[in-house]
């Protein structure tokens, strides 16, 4: 297809909590946690930034990469299931704040935590139709697990943003396809601060079935094998699921690891996939070819077959990569974690 | 409309841009904007000019008495800034304790919750900034 992208950007928030602080404070043993989630420590957002102010940095940190005008961007999808408004767009502060407005169109996506990659799709269909020049897709989350759940070792804060268009990509998008069923794996009813899960046995019907359907579904449509695929990025609840994934799928290790990135930073929802993405595309040097499944619960995947071009080594320096977002950072107590996170009510 | 929020609207570009303004007649950059520059007055030319919010602290004080809102940060440092255009600005500096903050250090830009009108109210975003880190 014509359309591709055209940059990317990142931003991940600088406080961090370990699982072992965590798994103290729960009387759980820190090794059995670590070992059992393969999360090391997650990304918690300072006191004054929110799912609005990740997005921004994020396509700040996109457009920086590039000489486009942020005025002819004209669209901007912002996917996430922790918008601060549950009615005012995130969308329309973004394209303020970048200075996309006003000729642009804008809404705010749902799918769990696939609702990046959707935006990532209307877009590349914006552009192919010809309707947009630019399009501007965005994965954010501030995610929050109730104080003891499970999910509070892993739900964390971070953003990426791409800018899709058809002319100077960095990487061409060869194909996208999509696997969806109503699974109710995990879910959060309105007004209610935390999710709620059908638990651990949710693995095999939800996580598994799609991301496999939708990485063969791509892969069997294109004729590619495994081998013929440089490095793979799914969703990441945790580092367990996405390593047990691509090994059924048949990829090694050089294939997987280094989009990796739930080991440090935790599970960024609708931002986690694309912010792998965003770490294999700093070591990128051009002709890589990339597999992309995202997920979302509910249920759904997005696949991406796409092909990196030699455009990457001019752009890739010019904002802060994942890397930097790893070495720059602060670590909370317990304590100091509940008062950012505000689960201790002032009276 | 409340008040408070038609203003917070109207001043959205300087607000979440840093949207100044510069008299192209003798180069002065005014921030917040201005429609007329002082020196040239009328001969001046004023046009709208993003600014890049680096600069270098030109003095601060720390906060450790909250205002309403505000109970959860203290203690946070507000600091003039020197832009690198010319204008000072008043702002929070984040993610640093206070005693990294010293004068002369380098700041840029980010994007934060700046107030919120309770928790049914509007969220007011803006600039802030941080600790730069030193270029080597
Ligand atoms: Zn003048």
């Amino acid at each position: 297809m014509k359309a591709g992208i055209v940059s990317y950007g990142i931003y991940i928030p600088m406080y961090r909590i370990t699982a072992r602080e965590i798994a103290k404070i729960w009387g759980k043993d820190p090794k059995e946690i670590e070992n059992g989630l393969l999360i090391k420590e997650k990304s918690v957002p300072g006191i004054d930034e929110d799912t609005v102010t990740i997005s921004v940095e994020a396509a700040r940190n996109c457009i920086k990469r590039v000489r486009v005008d942020p005025s002819e961007i004209g669209a901007i999808f912002v996917g996430s299931e922790s918008h601060p408004y549950a009615v005012k767009p995130t969308a329309t502060i973004v394209g303020e704040a970048i200075g996309a407005t006003p000729e642009m169109t804008a809404a705010d996506y749902e799918f769990a935590c696939k609702a990046g990659t959707a935006g990532i799709q209307t877009s590349l269909g914006l552009v192919n139709s010809g309707m947009i020049k630019y399009g501007l897709a965005i994965g954010a989350d501030t995610a929050q697990g109730a104080p003891g759940d499970p999910l509070e070792y892993s739900a964390s804060a971070g953003g990426a943003a791409f800018l899709i268009g058809s002319k100077d990509k960095i990487a061409e998008v060869l194909d996208t396809y999509s696997f969806t069923t109503d699974t109710p794996d995990f879910w959060r009813r309105e007004g209610k601060a935390y999710p709620r899960h059908a638990g651990r046995f949710t693995g095999a019907p939800a996580y598994f079935k799609h991301i496999i359907s939708a990485s063969r579904g791509i892969m069997e449509r294109n004729s590619i094998e495994p081998k013929e695929i440089d490095y793979v990025v799914f969703h990441q609840p945790n580092g367990k699921f996405p390593m047990r994934a691509a090994k059924l799928l048949g990829f090694e290790k050089e294939q997987y690891l280094p989009g990796i990135v739930v080991t440090q930073i935790g599970n960024t929802y609708s931002a986690s996939s694309l912010i792998g993405l965003s770490a294999v595309l700093d070591v990128c040097n051009g002709g890589e070819k990339v597999l992309l499944t995202s997920f979302g619960s509910g249920a759904g995947s997005d696949s991406f077959l796409l092909e990196v071009t030699d455009k990457i080594v001019e752009i890739k320096d010019k904002a802060p990569k994942f890397s930097e977002f790893i070495r720059r950072k602060k670590y909370l107590s317990y304590g100091e974690y509940l008062k950012l996170s505000g689960k201790i009510k002032l009276s | 409309m409340t008040e408070g929020v038609a203003r917070f609207w109207r001043e959205i570009p300087h607000r979440y841009r840093l949207l100044g303004s510069k008299c192209d007649s003798c180069g002065r950059v005014f921030f917040p904007p201005r429609v007329l520059c002082p020196e040239c007055r009328r001969k001046g030319n004023i046009s709208r000019v993003a600014l890049s919010g680096k600069g270098k602290i030109y003095s601060y004080t720390i906060v450790k008495d909250g205002a309403n809102g505000f109970e959860r940060q203290v203690p946070y440092v507000i600091a003039l800034i020197k832009l690198e255009e010319g204008p000072l600005v008043a702002g929070q500096i984040v993610d640093c304790s206070p005693d990294e903050v010293e004068v002369g250090k380098p700041v840029e830009l980010v994007f934060r919750r700046v107030s919120e009108d309770g928790e049914e109210g509007i969220i007011y975003y803006g600039y802030k900034f941080r600790l730069a880190e030193e270029e080597n």
